[in-house]
């Protein structure tokens, strides 16, 4: 397909050329998705984690929620956070619409659900082998979560991975609540689709394949990360 | 416990957002316009030179013609730009805006491929072209939104005494998305669509197609501008939105729009009448 | 042959008076999804040297000591420890080592070292009570080592160091050497025998007769979630009292 071999060539010579615009455009997607990523692993570590140890009833109930709103499609929470912080909504004194704050909240709604329903699994396959010897210790409760979100740190990497791959990917709700404002909100999938409503389809698919390269550093630094971390480990 | 992490995380994301080096600093209205007067180029052109001429930045939120008029009833906005005529009185009518001024117009094409095989090129009656597609069952691609496009369109199959609707699915097609999507469709389809020659002229994807029926002075489309009512939402910046109007409608903006060209063509044809 | 006969006199008093020991149990009883594994088991659990509990497979012995250590709830009855503590005292003074052993993702040393920061050992003393242990079970030179790479020896090595390192006052034990060859058992058994010299009580279930007759002072056989005879080891080995206690001796099957 022209379009393909086309879109290659420009994406390779946006990344040389420094485009101004491009890398501002990129500067935001990193800011929005990162910064929904990190609050998303503060709030949804200790959560997920909590998740797997506690015993209360409706447990079962709500991790099937959990891991059903790990589907939430991004479009409705776009929607959703928008009526909210709307002027006619219950935030709107809060002044957000349209900014990279609201694109950050919309994207942390996605990712947070993500974020506690992996780490559930996985502290709850870990508690599975080191409940007894941890209760035999007298560990319990906030430091028997401690202890095992450090013993499965690696796993959580990985979780962490997947919720940015989720949040730098989407589009439906970055568009809505944000508003794809030139300079003020636009981000690599907000400018793709416009370029797609463009007819620039060879210009879009530069931009998708520029996100891809994006989304490939941020993984290949994890990864170099996690290579040079069991060094420091066994403090 | 929980409710300090809640807070944390609120301030957070207010901080982590609000810090954008250029716009913060600046006065800005919102304004709420269609894709196609957005995909046109014209914003990219007119608002940097109002803001040279002001100081004030505009910045616009392009979405299809129904949420702009949702999200200025909901007062996310300050001025409101589209080309729906009926609706926008029905906004003023409702008390949502302070009052509506032409502002320009452009016109609406029937595109298609040069195979043309409904064989409409050059009529210069838009309802016969639609009666000629309608018989042929030739496949017609509609925007299927709501969008002011759709409602002219509407219009059109109601002059030309088709049902168009009721055939949706098989030569009628509604793709319920803006201008630029429909009209990829329209092209990988290689069916007829109805759009705004703005949205043509800076399409980029053009492949086979051309424009096969224009001037019925029933394609001829108006824009409208509109203040979004202080008195309805008191949070709007009204002194500022209206200055930007005035500025509009003044000869200073209606002789930029008149100046804004495509590939040498004129798209937008200033009509305020003050 | 290791000669490991203690004498109350010569135990250096590692107990701290007053003790939770000597242990009672009364009427102890545990089901699990409508089976009765433990049924009506009542016992005293004198404060020296190791008890050890036997029986065959799925008699019931691990859920015994669970039970006794509070790791499971009993279904009726209660362990009646001596003193006057709380709860959370009398589950300080106790350590357990499980059959396999669970080390976390770090060090040898850090791994002993969490044991000594949950039980609040504190700076110099936690220093000091951190190089004794090493010392005392030969881990010095594997200090630093991840415990992943460790060998399966090595690794109950490890959990009996942390198990030792907060001087508790009783340690229950679920076959510690079961999956070990012999070099490392009779390294376990070694710093078993130690510990017992410096006063610590040990309750330890085990398959192999000729390990309780090194270690144990007397044996508690459990039979079908019963306990068929609580008798001194001399008794137990030459004489068991009761049938499938004599058949487990013999080396014979049991219905």
């Amino acid at each position: 397909m022209n379009d393909s071999a086309s879109a290659f060539a420009t994406a390779v010579q946006l990344i040389g050329d420094f485009d101004a615009a491009l890398l501002e455009i990129i500067a935001l997607s990193l800011r929005v998705s990162l910064s929904a990523v990190v609050l998303g692993a503060l709030l949804g570590l200790p959560l997920g984690a909590a998740l797997a140890i506690g015993r209360f009833r409706g447990r079962q109930a709500l991790i099937v929620c959990v891991n059903t709103l790990m589907g939430l499609p991004p479009v409705v929470v776009g929607l959703i956070v928008y009526l909210q912080l709307s002027q006619s909504g219950l935030l709107g004194w809060l002044h957000i619409l349209y900014s990279p704050a609201a694109m950050i909240i919309a994207q942390l709604i996605l990712v947070t659900p993500i974020v506690i329903a992996l780490t559930r699994q996985f502290i709850e396959d870990a508690d599975a082998d080191y409940d007894e010897e941890l209760r035999s210790l007298g560990v319990r409760g906030w430091s028997k979560l401690v202890t095992l979100i450090v013993e499965v740190r690696y796993s959580l990497v990985t979780v962490v991975l997947a919720a940015f791959g989720r949040a730098i990917a989407e589009v439906g709700a970055v568009i809505i609540v944000g508003g794809n404002i030139n300079h003020v909100t636009r981000v690599m999938t907000t400018a793709i689709t416009l370029e797609t409503s463009k007819g620039n389809l060879s210009l879009a698919l530069a931009l998708g394949l520029v996100l891809m390269f994006l989304a490939l550093g941020v993984n290949a630094a994890a990864a170099t990360i996690r290579h040079f971390a069991p060094k420091v480990a066994y403090a | 416990m929980l409710s300090r992490l809640l807070n944390f995380i609120c301030v957070g994301c207010c901080l982590l957002g609000s810090t954008i080096p250029a716009a913060a600093d600046q006065p800005f209205i919102l304004l709420q316009s269609t894709t196609s007067t957005r995909n046109s180029g014209l914003y990219d052109y007119l608002l940097p030179m109002y803001q040279k001429f002001s100081g004030v930045v505009v910045r616009a939120v392009a979405v299809g013609t129904g949420q702009a008029l949702a999200n200025a009833r909901n007062g996310d906005a300050d001025v409101l730009l589209v080309h729906a005529r009926n609706a926008e009185e029905q906004f003023v009518a409702d008390g949502y805006g302070v009052r509506r001024f032409d502002l320009m117009y452009n016109d609406f094409v029937i595109v298609g491929s040069n195979t043309d095989p409904a064989q409409i090129r050059g009529l210069n009656r838009a309802a016969e072209a639609l009666q000629r597609i309608a018989r042929a069952n030739a496949l017609f691609v509609s925007r299927g939104d709501d969008s002011g496009t759709h409602q002219k369109e509407r219009a059109l199959w109601q002059d030309a005494k088709v049902d168009a609707v009721a055939a949706s699915g098989t030569w009628y097609l509604e793709t319920g998305s803006g201008m630029g999507a429909t009209l990829n469709i329209a092209a990988g389809r290689s069916a007829y669509a109805l759009t705004d020659r703005a949205t043509w002229i800076s399409f980029q994807n053009k492949q086979s197609f051309e424009i096969l029926v224009a001037g019925d002075p029933k394609l001829f489309n108006q824009y409208g501008v509109i203040l979004v009512d202080p008195e309805r939402h008191p949070h709007v910046k009204a002194a500022l939105g209206q200055a930007f109007i005035d500025w509009l409608l003044s000869s200073a903006g209606q002789n930029a729009i008149a100046a804004f060209k495509v590939g040498g063509e004129q798209l937008f044809y200033p009509n305020a009448t003050r | 042959m290791l000669d490991l006969a203690v004498c109350e006199s010569d135990a250096k008093d590692a107990r701290r008076a007053p003790s939770i020991l000597p242990l009672s149990v009364d009427g102890l009883v545990y089901e699990h999804a409508g089976v009765r594994i433990i049924d009506n088991i009542s016992l005293h659990i004198e404060a020296a040297g190791c008890t050890a509990i036997m029986g065959y497979n799925g008699a019931g012995k691990s859920v015994l000591v669970r039970l006794l250590h509070g790791l499971l709830t009993p279904s009726a009855g209660a362990c009646r420890w001596a003193g006057n503590f709380d709860a959370n005292e009398i589950a300080r003074r106790q350590a357990m080592v499980f059959q396999a052993p669970v080390l976390l993702r770090r060090s040898v040393a850090a791994n002993v070292e969490y044991a000594l920061r949950i039980r609040s050992f504190n700076g110099e003393r936690r220093a000091q009570r951190l190089e004794a242990i090493l010392q005392e079970t030969d881990l010095l030179s594997l200090r630093d080592r991840p415990a992943a790479v460790l060998s399966a020896g090595e690794r109950q090595r490890v959990a009996l160091c942390r198990a030792l390192a907060i001087e508790p006052e009783i340690v229950f034990l679920d076959e510690p050497t079961a999956s070990l060859d012999p070099a490392a058992t009779v390294a376990i058994e070694r710093i078993l025998a130690r510990a017992m010299r410096a006063g610590r009580k040990l309750v330890m279930v085990s398959q192999s007769v000729g390990q309780v007759q090194r270690l144990a002072r007397d044996v508690i056989f459990v039979h079908r979630g019963r306990i068929t005879e609580h008798t001194p080891i001399e008794e137990f080995s030459t004489q068991p009292r009761s049938e499938p206690a004599r058949a487990f001796v013999a080396g014979e099957l049991f219905e």
